[in-house]
């Protein structure tokens, strides 16, 4: 089987064809690609998941703190609110922002992490990933194979348009990584392909325009609280999808809609730390404070 | 592009540009010294220079110089380390014509007072472009089994060299040669995409006029 990754439609279209997921398609023909058993890509992939696991963990140390001392601690208190009881929105959503906290600060502090796609955004996937298999005891296997899913819909997003911050903004980096996660979600709670494509275009539109504004130019203010918004955004798409809801615009052109907006946005607003919350006077006080 | 590019590196944070990517030029200015450093002179271009510290670029440079890989934890050590090892380091910022936001210089000089210069870009996803070697101008990515080959540059060295290579069963993806003047000190870089055998490698330094050779292999 060939692949182009150029489009979403064509993974859906492959896999209902196959009547199978769309993970068994990528796994099948990456294998191929890679010159390599199923086998093996499958287990390098899981390995990836064990790292992604640790570092939700790790993350949640309440000591954490980043070189810059800007971040570091919220993943503890979040996760502490939700042990306690003190969350209002549920244990599921409470644990999956918890550890999208925890991963992304676990890589301010210069943790391991897996970059998905980026490592400014690595907190969403095992986010959304890790909660929900918590949440409803499913097997690892799964969850694993739905990486694959993930991973092609972000092929697909970086070469019709950009998973760089730098180049479109944070709707490339985390915007990339909530349409990776709603997608994974989707086919892990049984959806079909096309509405896995449905969930891809649902969290890209909620995301679309966001920029990338970084104080400091450090991956830490707004980056690791927008994980959070990613694992929520995730949830919502994945929600909206699995209900039957449909996006009005295609998956493509929403695609192609995000390639414009971030072509159109100024590089005052794409990890120059020019613009945005960084030109904040609180933003450029606290550069002013690490950098001196 | 396949799956691992997306989900993935496994890496030390926060940037894959600033970590990753610097650790990789790190690395790479290592295995062309070839031996343990005693010198390590880091100069830090644009973006690097301005925001090295806030993101552990120092500590992901040096890590990649005592040889550690973009995932290995002990990056978040590795200036302690290197004390520990005897490795003199120095720091600096400074501006490079030309050269990519993310651009890092290496200079060092290992226990047998052997020196070797490089320059390296990290442009984005832990992706990196070495620049130049030794003062010569090189352009490569450390994606492939890289052959870099120091020689003096004289009429039938690269046959000589690349049928060495073919007689490994290796297939050049990419070949660039640089040299300071005719008959001068040359560099050939030799993309391969599959790597040779490292005896085989070594079996170059035994053609004439060949100075040094390195087989580089990031990945």
């Amino acid at each position: 089987m060939k692949l182009s990754y150029l489009t979403v439609e064509e993974l859906a279209y492959a896999a209902q064809e196959n009547g199978s997921r769309i993970s068994d398609i990528v796994l099948e023909e990456q294998a191929l690609s890679m010159e390599k058993t199923k086998e093996d890509v499958y287990f390098v992939m899981k390995e990836s998941f064990h790292v992604m696991r640790e570092s939700v963990q790790n993350g949640m140390d309440p000591d954490l703190r980043s070189a810059s001392g800007l971040s570091g601690g919220s993943a503890y208190r979040m996760k502490q609110a939700v042990e306690q009881g003190k969350n209002h929105f549920g244990t599921l959503f409470g644990s999956a922002l918890s550890m999208a906290l925890a991963v992304a600060e676990y890589n301010s502090s210069m943790g391991r992490i897996v970059a998905a796609p980026t490592a400014g955004s690595c907190g969403v996937l095992p986010a959304a990933l890790i909660s929900v298999m918590e949440s409803k005891q499913l097997p690892e296997d799964s969850v694993v194979m739905s990486l694959f899913t993930a991973s092609a819909i972000g092929m697909v997003i970086a070469k019709n348009a950009s998973i760089s911050g730098a180049e479109g903004g944070c709707q490339a980096e985390v915007g990339t990584a909530s349409a990776m996660a709603a997608c994974a979600l989707t086919e892990l709670l049984g959806g079909t392909p096309q509405m896995v494509s449905n969930s891809c275009a649902i969290a890209l539109k909620n995301i679309l325009g966001l920029v990338c504004d970084p104080v400091a130019g450090l991956v830490e203010v707004p980056c690791i609280k927008r994980n959070a918004l990613g694992v929520a955004n995730a949830f919502t798409a994945c929600e909206l999808s699995l209900a039957g809801i449909q996006s009005a615009i295609p998956t493509e052109e929403v695609i192609q809609a995000m390639k414009r907006i971030g072509q159109q946005m100024p590089s005052s607003l794409k990890e120059t730390a020019e613009g945005g919350l960084a030109a904040t006077p609180t933003g450029c006080r606290l550069c002013r404070e690490i950098f001196g | 592009m396949n799956v691992f590019d997306i989900v993935g590196p496994v890496m030390i944070g926060p940037s894959s540009s600033h970590t990753a990517g610097a650790a990789r030029i790190g690395k790479a200015a290592r295995l062309l010294l070839g031996e343990e450093p005693l010198e390590a002179e880091i100069l830090f271009h644009g973006s690097f220079a301005k925001t090295y510290r806030g993101h552990g670029t120092d500590k992901a440079v040096i890590g990649g110089i005592l040889g550690f890989d973009p995932w290995d934890p002990r990056i978040r050590d590795s200036i302690n380390l290197a004390e520990e090892a005897g490795i003199n380091i120095v720091i600096s910022t400074g501006t490079i014509e030309d050269a990519h936001p993310n651009t890092v210089q290496i200079r060092l000089t290992g226990k047998s007072k052997k020196n070797v210069s490089l320059q390296g870009a990290s442009v984005g996803g832990g992706n990196i472009q070495i620049t130049s070697i030794n003062d010569m101008l090189v352009h490569f990515s450390g994606q492939y089994p890289t052959l870099i080959v120091l020689h003096h540059d004289h009429p039938g060295v690269i046959a000589h060299v690349t049928a060495l290579v073919s007689g490994c069963q290796a297939n050049i993806a990419n070949f660039r040669l640089n040299r300071q003047e005719k008959g001068g000190l040359a560099i050939m870089t030799i993309e391969m995409d599959q790597s040779m055998d490292a005896k085989a490698a070594e079996s170059i330094l035994s053609i004439p006029h060949v100075v040094d050779v390195v087989l580089l292999k990031l990945n």
